[in-house]
């Protein structure tokens, strides 16, 4: 590679927004004719680097050089006009157009200001049929699949002159032959000479396409390698990195001994439980006084598995049973009618109502199980409420302030007191420690501990492997939207193993590399 | 999740769905017609079908305008107060003795200028349409009985003229100036939002706003020009109304909006935007217009029928709306 | 910051703040240009006067706004409502006036408890068409906008009923105790209404639902069917301001009764402070909203402006509500105020926005 020049290179981009440091002096480069992957857990700066190359965010430090001049982009709009076009996760285009008018609109071949849609149409399926795809222009793009939709944005972004092609994500709801279909454009569009910055969770995919990867943790470069020199042991490790700092609480539970549960009735039995499109059918069990952690990177289907066991979304295949008798949790509704909670990974959008208080978020999930002609008298309503703020050293103590005012691991407490006052069996916590401060984060672990203590089941979801290894009784491993393998929690088992599973995706006895 | 296959799922006999609230439109259309026909011997008078469009040249006129607007995912419940501050200006202004087409430039005027005032608030200040053209429709009826408290007959000789000229046999069957007038509307109307950006722009922006910007769609402009646009096309349809009253008067076209809205719904446009042709329209409005005059003939029925029956149809077209809607998921 | 800086701009910050500086603009200009405007005189037993009048004919308003903040609590709204004014007035004087003795008081309530129940399957079909079809509220009462006058008018066949029922009358013009039964009607279902949605869990549940739909689900809340009741709140509310139209008149006309209600209690409930996005609500801000309303029209009726250029005072006031209210006009202008005081939000934020 150092023979040729690269067509962008970044140098020492920092970017920092109120209280967080997202990018701290992160250099990346990009090369004509390569697939880079740029790989990174939650919060690494993926995608603030991505924003920051196309100027949705302007950059504190640091320079951006496209085929060698200096640039600095107002916006995507002048970052496609000068070649460097971004495919977005969710297909970004208007399913209520034809295909040949999603690739050209705003840009339009025209006559005196009318459209001339023979032409249009006939560069359209010119355009297509250079990335292999023959389909019928005229039609709706709705009317096609996901994929075909992801390459009409591709077809759309490379008709600008594209010479850096980024795609964010572009894979998240695609199944295995629709993957292939798009390596296969990726592929030619890399041969032609363009250069792709590719984007995502799935480990399979980097090592099936990328000739590079940079890493990025925590808003830092890792390192920048070439794919077949970074074995996928070693590429978990990079990207989740081993942060031992935080190990205080450690020692007491350090292993938590899973034999005298697991022995004891299941809580919980998911059998074959899956849906299409976001989770590979899995199997779980989970007893009273188990703390499972569920782990994997992110986008393996965590937060998915949680989803389906609390009805969040439905179950297409499988069952569920609750003390042995069948279950089926179709809607939320029914999994708290079985004593299950669930505390969301977005607080704000699926957890708390910002507007209402924090007693009446705290109060919600109860009042809702009894049904609004029976509220929750007022006095009991304080009395709970105390107890938990006290409990959970909720600040600022006013119950009656707006929840939105609250900083983020407060927000946190306040979504798990609302589960804990309905005195669930089984908590389903999805990254809870998430975006909040050090020492919230540790009050939490330690009441995971002491509610397991009481017999409570929990299902604790984390990107930290050192947080989840300190939990849990037992890990489930997920990747790539499987459960893989479970892994009882015994002096065995450490982060490398876990991160060997993560990697492999199989069940290692030892610490071979896959 | 749709299928992973490369060909689109086609069904409904192989009639693309876009087409299909359209058709069920003309086959309400046909099936209406040969009720009337075979119900009434002078319903298969040509004529009929002329007075139809004489009847609601300026509805259709105010649709089209109305279709812009519902395209983008927006409402306009100006239009009945704009077409009527229209017409008052008018009389108004030409019982003052001002020159004809000096009016007619400053009515077609003040139209498309609320229309962009609201389009402005709307966009920058990101507040419903449905609140702002409330207010549009406040302030547009309140100008009404400002300019006058009572009707103002009109007498102007180019006003009367284009009143009574009768285009076709003057004896036989006849259009007047207006549905020539509704009809250049109608085909500029098309033409715009099949050729142009402009009308192209109204469609991606009532598919997916977000897309529409991240596609580098001028959103802003856009969501203006379709207010300003129903605007004009509003005032259009006051001044045709004026040629067909020969009068401005404060209260005439009270709850026009819902026609016009439902001829739009009726004519297979969706209320959430993005799906909809102004021929859709025109037949919703034909719909609407035979409604009426099928009431007419039969004398026996009321005309609080016509509301009963809109009301209906627009439930049925919203349903078919709704159902097309979760196939498509 | 002082204390008594911090207090003041708690008042101006409060959403009531402007409307209540607007009620009482409009009270002093009124009695500015007639000093006898406030004065309340006893004649017959009754109390006269222009707050009384402004207080009798605001009460429809009042009702139909109860019923409209709730919709909107939700996110939703309810565009049917005049039509269900008019509906349930027209069934109520059809009723009476086929009874052989209108002023019977048996006839009167069989008459009110059609127009109710009338209401209730109205509002029902609204519900059902929100909640379980899943169509867009504004979209779902337009339906019911349209056809309900045609309704109306069938009930009515084309005529304007007229009666001839004291009974009937008094809903809308009779006294008890000195003040108009209408006002206690007014103050009865804006108490009834209270209890329901703050005694019970009613209104915290309306608040969540509109304020959050998803995180609601995920608390275990049935939405539907609080979409479903807010909806046949709304109409019922909607009925019985119907019969006080109706009764106002003695007459129940099914193209002018509750015309452009729906408009005005829309209006009353933004100026209340209930956002139109759905959320927390206030029935007080919506009583002072319908109040501020009538006293406009009022006001207007007295300086001899036509009750239809009134119009473009409303207009004036929907913009200016609207705006202030509007989070993207505070953002352009809100360098001038103070701060607002979010800040511990703003260091959360960023932190959940840049998920790589």
């Amino acid at each position: 590679m150092s023979g040729r020049q690269p067509v962008l290179t970044m140098t020492a981009i920092s970017k920092s927004f109120p209280g967080v440091r997202a990018l701290d002096g992160v250099d990346f480069r990009l090369f004509p004719g390569e697939v880079h992957a740029l790989m990174g857990e939650n919060g690494a700066g993926k995608s603030t680097l991505i924003k920051v190359l196309t100027g949705v965010y302007g950059n504190d430090a640091g320079v951006i050089s496209l085929a060698g001049q200096q640039v600095s982009f107002s916006g995507p709009m002048q970052a496609a006009a000068a070649g460097v076009s971004t495919v977005y996760q969710e297909v970004n285009l208007c399913a209520n157009l034809s295909v040949a008018e999603n690739i050209f609109i705003g840009r339009e071949p025209r006559t005196l200001g009318a459209i001339r849609w023979g032409e249009m149409r006939r560069r359209a399926r010119d355009l297509l049929a250079r990335l292999d795809l023959h389909i019928d222009v005229t039609q709706l793009l709705g009317t096609y699949s996901l994929a075909v939709q992801q390459m009409v944005a591709i077809a759309r972004a490379i008709d600008i002159q594209a010479r850096v092609l980024i795609l964010d994500e572009p894979t998240s709801s695609l199944d295995a032959t629709e993957v292939e279909q798009l390596f296969r454009i990726m592929r030619h569009l890399r041969d032609e000479g363009i250069a792709i910055i590719f984007v995502t969770h799935f480990l399979d995919q980097v090592y099936g396409i990328a000739d590079r990867i940079t890493v990025l943790r925590n808003g830092r470069l890792v390192g920048e390698y070439p794919t077949a020199e970074l074995p996928q042991l070693a590429l978990v490790e990079k990207m989740i990195g081993k942060e031992l700092d935080v190990l205080e609480s450690l020692d007491e539970h350090a292993k938590r001994d899973a034999r005298e549960i697991e022995a004891g009735t299941p809580f919980l039995q998911a059998e074959e439980l899956g849906r299409k499109g976001s989770v590979t059918p899995f199997s779980l069990t989970i007893h009273a006084g188990e703390v499972v952690g569920l782990a994997g990177l992110l986008g393996s289907g965590r937060t998915e598995v949680a989803r389906l066991l609390f009805g969040a979304d439905r179950a297409d295949h499988g069952k569920v049973a609750v003390d042995g008798k069948s279950a089926p949790l179709r809607n939320p509704i029914a999994a708290i009618g079985h004593d299950i909670a669930f505390c969301s990974e977005n607080r704000r959008t699926e957890g708390l109502v910002g507007e209402l208080s924090v007693r009446e978020n705290i109060i919600l999930a109860m009042q809702a199980a009894r049904g609004w002609l029976r509220p929750i008298p007022r006095r009991r309503q304080d009395e709970l409420v105390d107890k938990y703020v006290k409990a959970l050293s909720i600040r600022p103590a006013d119950p009656e302030i707006p929840v939105r005012n609250l900083s983020g691991g407060n927000q946190q407490k306040v979504l798990l007191a609302r589960w804990l006052i309905t005195e669930p069996r089984l908590l389903i916590l999805d990254e809870p420690t998430r975006g909040i401060d050090v020492g919230a984060k540790a009050e939490i672990q330690k009441l995971v501990v002491q509610l397991s203590d009481g017999g409570m089941a929990v299902l604790f979801i984390s990107a930290e492997l050192e947080e989840v290894l300190r939990l849990s009784h037992k890990i489930a491993v997920m990747r790539d939207r499987q459960l893989v393998t479970e892994l009882v929690n015994d002096h065995t088992v450490d982060a490398d193993r876990v991160m060997q599973t993560i990697a492999s995706g199989t069940h290692h006895e030892g610490p071979e590399v896959a | 999740m749709t299928t992973t296959s490369l060909t689109p799922t086609r069904d409904w006999w192989r009639i693309p769905q876009r087409y299909v609230p359209v058709l069920a439109t003309l086959t309400l259309l046909l099936v209406m017609y040969a009720v009337g026909v075979s119900q009434y011997r002078a319903f298969s008078n040509v004529q009929v079908i002329f007075n139809v469009f004489i009847d609601n040249g300026f509805l259709l006129v105010v649709a089209v305008g109305m279709t812009f607007v519902i395209l983008t995912g927006g409402i306009d419940l100006s239009v009945g107060s704009v077409v009527a501050m229209t017409a008052m200006m008018s009389a108004s202004l030409l019982q003052g003795g001002m020159d004809p087409a000096a009016v007619l430039v400053i009515a077609l005027l003040v139209g498309p200028t609320l229309g962009f005032l609201m389009g402005c608030v709307i966009h920058f200040f990101e507040i419903q349409p449905f609140i702002v053209t409330l207010a549009g429709m406040f302030f547009a009826r309140g100008m009404c009985t400002f300019i006058s408290k009572s009707s103002i007959p009109i007498t102007d000789p180019f006003w009367t003229s284009m009143a009574q000229e009768r285009i076709g046999d003057p004896r036989g069957n006849f259009v007047s100036i207006s549905v020539l007038i509704a009809f250049v509307v109608v085909v500029v109307g098309a033409f715009v939002l099949a050729y142009t950006r402009l009308g192209r722009n109204v469609y991606a922006l009532g598919g997916n706003q977000q897309s529409a910007l991240l596609m580098g769609l001028p959103v802003g402009q856009t969501k203006i020009a379709v207010y300003a646009i129903s605007g004009l096309c509003s005032a259009i349809g006051g001044i045709l109304l004026s040629f067909y009253t020969l009068s401005g008067a404060p209260l005439i076209a009270v709850g026009m909006e819902l026609d016009v809205i439902a001829a739009v719904v009726i004519g297979g446009t969706v209320l959430t935007g993005g799906s909809g042709y102004v021929f859709g329209t025109v037949l919703g409005v034909l719909v609407l217009g035979v409604i009426r005059t099928l009431i007419t003939f039969d004398g026996s029925l009321n005309s609080w029928w016509t509301k009963i029956v809109i009301g209906g149809l627009l439930f049925a077209f919203i349903l078919l709306q709704r159902l097309i809607g979760i196939r498509k998921k | 910051m002082s204390t008594s800086k911090v207090r003041w701009a708690a008042v101006t910050g409060h959403s009531l703040f402007w409307p209540v500086v607007a009620l009482l603009a409009l009270l002093t200009a009124n009695t500015i240009y007639r000093p006898g405007f406030l004065s309340v005189e006893m004649k017959d037993g009754h109390l006269y006067g222009s707050l009384i009048d402004i207080l009798r004919l605001a009460a429809p308003l009042i009702l139909v706004g109860l019923g409209m903040t709730l919709v909107i609590a939700t996110g939703g709204i309810d565009l049917s409502v005049g039509s269900m004014c008019a509906i349930s007035g027209a069934i109520a004087c059809l009723h009476i006036s086929q009874q052989p003795d209108q002023n019977a008081l048996g006839g009167v309530l069989v008459a009110l408890a059609l127009g109710v129940g009338l209401s209730l399957v109205l509002g029902a079909w609204n519900g059902a068409l929100v909640s379980i079809i899943g169509i867009q509220p504004i979209i779902a009462t337009l339906i019911l906008m349209v056809a309900g006058r045609g309704l109306a008018q069938l009930i009515t066949e084309g005529q304007i009923i007229t009666i001839n029922s004291e009974p009937y009358k008094a809903v809308g013009v009779g006294y008890l105790l000195t003040l108009p039964i209408s006002i206690f009607i007014a103050v009865g279902v804006a108490l009834v209404v209270a209890a329901v949605t703050r005694r019970t869990a009613l209104g915290m549940i309306i608040e969540s639902v509109g304020g959050n739909a998803e995180a609601s689900r995920l608390a275990g809340i049935r939405s539907a069917r609080i979409t479903f009741l807010v909806y046949v709140i709304s109409a019922v509310c909607a009925g019985i301001a119907g019969f006080m139209v109706t009764a106002n008149v003695s007459s129940a006309d099914g193209n002018a009764a509750g015309l452009w209600i729906e408009l005005d209690a829309i209006l009353a409930v933004v100026i209340g402070g209930t956002s139109l996005a759905g959320g927390r609500f206030s029935l007080g801000g919506t009583i002072l909203g319908a109040l501020l309303i009538q006293t406009l029209t009022t006001t207007v009726y007295a300086m001899n402006i036509s009750p239809q250029t009134a119009l473009l005072f409303k207009a004036v006031v929907v913009i200016a509500v609207c705006l202030i209210q509007a989070p993207a006009f505070r953002a352009k202008f809100a360098r001038r105020g103070p701060a607002a005081p979010a800040a511990p939000l703003a260091a959360d934020q960023p932190k959940e926005q840049v998920p790589a």
